[in-house]
């Protein structure tokens, strides 16, 4: 067992904490925390498979069910009369995870039901039963204390081969999930395509569903039937916001993964009272918040300055079209705050003199510029808006950026054939 | 099927009795459909399909909306249970023959917005020759950037698939079935949604496929670049109304009876204009 420290509650023990991060906290707790950080790391890649193939909620689904299954285990061992050790619990929570599956499957095959609503009602209904049976459990005064640790997880009372056991499941998945990703990742894409190809798409897709079981069951003890499914989650969701590539997502997927369970389980076995699965959970909460915030092109801020980039570049093109075409004499008259005329000042592409604004000559270069690519992409929608590209920003992207220099040309002719007197 | 033909030597075999029933030249057809019919549930969307592809020919399916042309496609392939009927490519059962043949799906049924760039895509394509479990090696990484090469998007290659406009993740969807090098390609739509310059860039590729001997069949849906663009025309609705030569089978009455009321109205009215001095 990791020892608890008896320090006041109102401190964070800050340097126990570290010294069981820098694995110096003894020999128990340094392979509980290899162990955690190894299912972390397993929980993040097949995470991020179960994402990429849109399974989340079936992981969802299973790991639920697990309750009824240990519950139900104990309550079997007890009236079998063994002692209800962690294999029978752990073979009862798959056992469960797997026949919720099971009725998903059955549920979405044989009934109108949609997938989402097959697994809602599994996962309440199978979690239903595991809060009646843990009820008769307690009123039987059955002694609950090692099912309790698979609730909510309780890494800190972990054995030393508890925690090698995990660690070595834990390599196992990482493997296989190493051995298979190109696999996974093609079902995910193309299941059709992948069919055509003569891929066992039942057996690829059975694996996955193998992968997400063994890292439920194997992180029950650490994180907890009820938030397990986090950890499959949490880490490749943050780990999407930041990369386009499934080799990236998978590698920063598990890293989140293995630091978030590595961490939560260094506070949580350092801080007395704190449960470890939802610490470890919070960690991951607390990597996906930074991440939604910070990463490029997707988190919230570089969203937010991509829009007051896009608001101010529009508003400046604006500006300048209406310049080139002279539609007004006084920069009050553009209706334009002060700003804008200053920043165009600022960058050399409008002089105002006596209120008056006038372009100069790279201001009235990049007039023109403006005012052709908004006549082409005008035409180009006129005649061909049936095979608009989606992803298009039809006020700032350059045509030339988006389309092919030949259809550029058919639209430019085009144009000057509207344009051109009728006689 | 109707068994009516069978054998006594081949009675146990629905598969044997199908081949004594067909033509001697279908051995060597890419592919024979055999009696194929498809049902959703109790619902048939095809009836008794019977059809001998020529070698090295460009060959469109054509017919309305809810005709059964992907699932034509889907069934021969196995995506779809068949409710009977034999499909066979150059003699052969699908299994036997799988790398030979290539599919192009609907550009729609897949998520665009999946984590691969442009080459990452196109080297599914080799994922059959590189087998289980096997990275993705150099050679096959540049046989993928030659597919792309191929149709215009080497310069994109590490772009994610997303960022890619439709006429180009259609020819991204090409490629890969180019880096299959199957002798027999199965196209779903590969016209759908794409500009006049994608459009050429495609056939002209299909052409070269062609030329080096290989087969490819197309869902097509404009009936007006039928002549230009195929050699064979597959007419069908639930059932097929015609196939063969395009000269031969795009006739007025073929397209009639397989676009039903809808199109005999057109025409009709075609007519009525042609016939006015």
């Amino acid at each position: 067992m990791i020892a608890l420290t008896a320090s006041a509650p109102a401190a964070v023990p800050w340097h126990d904490i570290w010294n069981i991060l820098v694995l110096r906290g003894g020999h128990n707790a340094t392979i509980v925390m290899i162990g955690s950080g190894l299912l972390g790391l397993a929980a993040g890649l097949v995470g991020a498979f179960a994402l990429l193939r849109k399974r989340s909620l079936s992981a969802d689904a299973l790991s639920h069910a697990t309750l009824p299954g240990l519950a139900g285990a104990f309550l079997i061992a007890q009236w079998a009369g063994i002692a209800p050790n962690g294999a029978i619990l752990l073979f009862g929570a798959a056992l469960a995870g797997l026949i919720a599956m099971w009725c998903v499957e059955l549920m979405t095959h044989h009934t109108r039901l949609t997938e989402d609503a097959a697994i809602g009602m599994s996962l309440s209904v199978f979690f239903g039963a595991g809060i009646v049976l843990l009820t008769v459990i307690q009123r039987h005064g059955g002694a609950q204390g090692g099912l309790k640790g698979f609730i909510y997880g309780q890494a800190a009372s972990m054995m030393s081969d508890e925690a090698m056991l995990t660690g070595g499941i834990a390599l196992g998945i990482i493997l296989v999930s190493f051995l298979l990703h190109k696999e996974l990742a093609l079902v995910a894409f193309d299941e059709a395509f992948a069919r055509v190809g003569g891929w066992r798409v039942f057996f690829i897709d059975a694996m996955l569903l193998l992968l997400v079981t063994l890292v439920t069951v194997a992180g029950l003890r650490i994180v907890g039937a009820i938030l397990i499914v986090a950890m499959l989650i949490i880490p490749p969701a943050a780990a999407r916001l930041w990369t386009d590539r499934v080799s990236f997502l998978l590698v920063l997927s598990g890293l989140i993964g293995g630091l978030s369970a590595y961490v939560g389980v260094a506070i949580s076995a350092t801080v007395p009272h704190a449960p470890t699965g939802a610490v470890i959970v919070l960690s991951a909460g607390a990597v996906f918040f930074v991440s939604l915030l910070a990463a490029p092109r997707r988190g919230l801020l570089a969203i937010t300055l991509h829009h007051i980039s896009l608001h101010l570049k529009v508003s400046q093109d604006h500006a300048l079209r209406r310049l080139l075409l002279a539609e007004h004499e006084t920069v009050s008259q553009y209706k334009c705050v002060w700003w804008l005329f200053s920043m165009l000042r600022l960058r050399r592409l409008v002089r105002v003199h006596k209120g008056t604004p006038t372009l100069t000559p790279s201001g009235a270069a990049r007039a023109t510029r403006v005012a052709r690519n908004h006549k082409l992409w005008t035409q180009y929608l006129i005649s061909r808006a049936e095979i608009a590209p989606s992803h298009v920003d039809w006020s700032v992207d350059q045509v030339e950026h988006v389309l092919s220099p030949e259809l550029i040309a058919e639209l430019e002719y085009e144009l000057a054939r509207a344009e051109a007197p009728t006689s | 099927m109707t068994p009516k033909t069978i054998q006594p030597e081949s009675a146990t075999s629905v598969h044997r009795s199908a081949l004594a029933e067909r033509p001697e030249h279908s051995a060597q057809s890419p592919l024979s459909i055999h009696a194929m019919t498809v049902a959703y549930g109790k619902k048939p969307v095809l009836w008794d399909v019977d059809y001998d592809a020529p070698k090295s020919a460009l060959i469109a399916i054509v017919g309305p909306n809810g005709a059964g042309k992907s699932t034509l496609i889907k069934g021969c392939l196995g995506l779809i249970p068949r409710a009977s009927g034999v499909v066979e490519f150059w003699g052969q059962p699908f299994r036997q023959v799988r790398k030979r043949v290539a599919y192009m799906p609907q550009r729609e049924s897949v998520d665009w917005d999946f984590p691969v760039s442009a080459l990452d895509v196109v080297a599914m394509g080799r994922y059959g020759r590189i087998g289980w479990c096997r990275p993705v090696g150099r050679a096959h990484k540049r046989a993928a950037l030659d597919c792309l090469e191929r149709v215009g998007l080497a310069d994109v290659a590490s772009r994610q698939i997303g960022k890619l406009s439709g006429g180009q993740q259609q020819r991204v969807f090409l490629a890969r079935s180019l880096a299959q090098d199957a002798d027999l390609y199965f196209m779903d739509e590969p016209f759908a949604g794409v500009d006049a310059a994608t459009e050429r860039a495609i056939i002209n590729l299909l052409r070269e496929l062609r030329t080096q001997g290989r087969t490819v069949i197309c869902v097509h849906h404009d009936l007006a670049t039928v002549p230009d663009y195929f050699d064979h025309v597959l007419l069908l609705n639930m059932r097929i109304v015609a196939a063969g030569p395009v000269k031969d089978v795009l006739t007025q009455t073929n397209i009639a009876r397989t676009y039903g009321g809808r199109l005999t109205l057109l025409a009709q009215a075609a007519e009525a204009v042609a016939a006015q001095p």
